[in-house]
């Protein structure tokens, strides 16, 4: 059985889809408003016009996968967080993030995340008890000081996709940076692990991540009271 | 170090903690030569403030010497004198920029728990809770301060630090409350409270031009002070019905502008004063707000409601129908205490405002569990208590 049980097919189905997608995903609308019943990653497969051949799990579904499925279990996280930053232009945003080694400078959960080559990165973050998840990361599409859009390839611990959007924000007010992002532990590690790895509120999680981005990228500094004395 | 940790309702103790350290390369260390108690630190001291940790080292008002800086501190150097503005602003963030610092968009570090509460965070405050961002205060020894270009003013030799060291928190807090009344030629301003913010927004009404104060308390000392030190006619709440009073001590027309200089523990009268006393208690109102239902009905139709005094969770009973069909405007918030150091310092440098004359006790900060005490109480003439680390 194929994964797409749940959702649309993830292959692009014409011009028009690509076209809707992109005005979906560069606009001002709530991005997963829009999206209702289809994947993240078809849309950003659909935006990428197919030119890109997709290297997620479709193989074999095991049982474990197909009791999850049939129980609930399997439903993916999905977030959109936005913030804005005033004294930064897209263009710098873009460039400070697109060098993916700099991410674990804000994203707490993040070990460390190494470049393998313009697509494809090695991200490792950390999980309960002192383990770690890993995953390769390959861009989708891009568009330069604009968009990124990655997802996970097979053999992912956490399959994830998403994007990165910097937008001008209206006269004066700077960049508006959008991370919307869906996510999908292995039916094995369902719930709490999931729960752990990214808060309590997987929101949360991405919401704080954004809102440190914007104070390093801002203020220039990340404001902290780790190791501040008290009684 | 000594500092004063907050324990718990009524507990206040001066422990001996670490120094801070420098964590944020921006970051000063300022050695205290002098810190206040604030009416705010009462609502920490009565449980109010929700957040609190055992062991947090509390205060807001506090100056003193740097001692050590960052290395990408530019503007201030070892030596400096120096007060600290109780609200941490980064000085880049649009809400800095517009000179709204209280609302500064990066000093909290704790921020989520303020957009839960309240939608948005506003700016970190020293020693006054984790969700205004968990800063260890300035009833200490020393201070970490962050952001060490952008908030503390250099103060020139000449000045001591009675006369400077309420530019931290009530003085501009007072200022901005009369600021907020946009005061025209004839204008009568009313004050509910005449603690030490009270009695710096009278004084603040009287410089901005307005034909006359009226000063609502209790307390004998105190409305005395509000006559003396701010040329304020004076109501006291016990005796008479503010609200008769102030029609007609105003031409029947109500207070051009009303300033609430009291906050979320007001002491309330009659039924309406037992109502919220008793939901308060219970946890089911978190503020008791009847100066500001009480400034909403006397305020003269068209009129400006003020509010020094803190509010920070949710109020019941506030008739919106005299706000609204008397179309009044309310001005709020946290004091954009940047905005008014400089032109407040050349006020006391021009003698048009003493602060100092507001003190009446010093004590040692090892004294301050009693300072709380008297403070709150209002006992021994209590108005303003200056702890000597």
């Amino acid at each position: 059985m194929e994964e797409t049980v749940h959702s649309n097919p993830e292959q692009p189905q014409s011009l028009g889809d690509a076209e809707r997608w992109s005005s979906l995903i560069t606009g001002g609308a709530m991005v997963l408003l829009g999206l209702r019943q289809r994947s993240l990653r078809g849309a950003l497969m659909a935006l990428a016009g197919g030119g890109l051949v997709y290297h997620g799990a479709k193989g074999q579904q095991g049982l474990a996968e197909k009791v999850a499925e049939t129980a609930g279990l399997d439903q993916s996280v999905r977030v959109e967080r936005t913030v804005t930053i005033v004294n930064r232009t897209p263009e710098e945003l873009y460039r400070f993030w697109r060098n993916f080694e700099n991410l674990p400078t804000f994203m707490r959960h993040l070990k460390s995340v190494t470049v393998i080559n313009h697509t494809r990165s090695h991200w490792i973050a950390n999980a309960p008890m002192g383990n770690s998840v890993e995953w390769d990361a390959e861009i989708i599409t891009e568009q330069e000081n604009r968009l990124i859009a990655w997802t996970s390839v097979e053999g992912a611990d956490v399959d994830n996709s998403g994007f990165v959007r910097f937008q001008p924000g209206p006269q004066g007010r700077g960049t508006e940076v959008k991370v919307v992002m869906e996510y999908k532990p292995p039916a094995g590690i369902v719930g709490a692990t999931l729960a752990k790895l990214f808060g309590e509120e997987p929101e949360q999680q991405i919401s704080d991540d954004l809102h440190r981005f914007k104070m390093l990228m801002e203020a220039g500094e990340i404001a902290t009271t780790d190791g501040q004395p008290m009684g | 170090m000594k500092a004063v940790c907050w324990h718990g309702a009524m507990d206040m103790r001066v422990e001996t903690v670490p120094d801070p350290k420098l964590l944020n390369s921006r970051d000063a260390i300022v050695k205290i030569t002098s810190t206040a108690i604030c009416g705010s630190d009462i609502h920490i001291y009565d449980g109010f403030i929700p957040t609190m940790k055992p062991g947090d080292i509390v205060g807001h008002e506090f100056m003193g010497e740097v001692v050590e800086v960052g290395r990408d501190v530019k503007r201030l150097k070892v030596g400096d004198r120096v007060v600290v503005p109780f609200p941490i602003s980064c000085g880049q963030c649009f809400f800095c920029k517009s000179d709204l610092w209280s609302l500064c968009d990066n000093s909290n570090p704790n921020a989520w728990m303020a957009e839960k509460l309240y939608g948005h965070s506003p700016a970190a405050l020293f020693g006054y809770s984790h969700l205004f961002g968990g800063y260890a205060g300035g009833q200490a020894e020393y201070a970490r301060v962050p952001f060490a270009d952008v908030g503390p003013i250099k103060i020139p030799d000449g000045l001591t630090d009675d006369q400077v060291l309420f530019l931290s928190d009530i003085l501009p807090t007072g200022y901005m409350a009369a600021e907020n009344c946009n005061i025209k030629p004839g204008d009568i301003v009313a004050v509910w409270g005449c603690g030490p913010v009270g009695l710096f927004a009278i004084k603040s009404a009287v410089l901005l031009g307005a034909e006359r104060v009226i000063a609502i308390d209790r307390i004998p000392e105190r409305l005395k002070m509000a006559q003396e030190y701010g040329g304020a006619e004076i109501i006291n709440y016990e005796e008479v019905d503010t609200g008769e009073a102030l029609k007609e001590m105003t031409g029947g027309r109500g207070p051009d502008a009303c300033i609430d200089a009291v906050g979320l523990e007001a002491h309330g009268m009659g039924l309406e004063g037992f109502y919220d006393k008793v939901k308060q208690a219970v946890r089911l109102e978190t503020d008791r707000p009847n100066v500001f239902r009480q400034a909403i009905v006397a305020c003269r139709k068209g009129g400006v409601v003020s509010l020094a005094g803190v509010y920070g969770g949710f109020l019941d009973k506030i008739p919106m129908g005299a706000a609204f069909n008397k179309g009044l405007t309310f001005k709020m918030g946290q004091t954009h205490v940047q905005k008014y150091l400089g032109p407040l310092l050349e006020r006391i440098q021009n003698g048009e405002i003493d602060p100092s004359l507001i003190i009446t006790h010093h004590l040692p900060l090892a004294e301050a569990p009693h300072g709380y005490d008297i403070f709150k109480h209002k006992k021994e003439n209590c108005i303003k208590v200056v702890l000597k680390p």
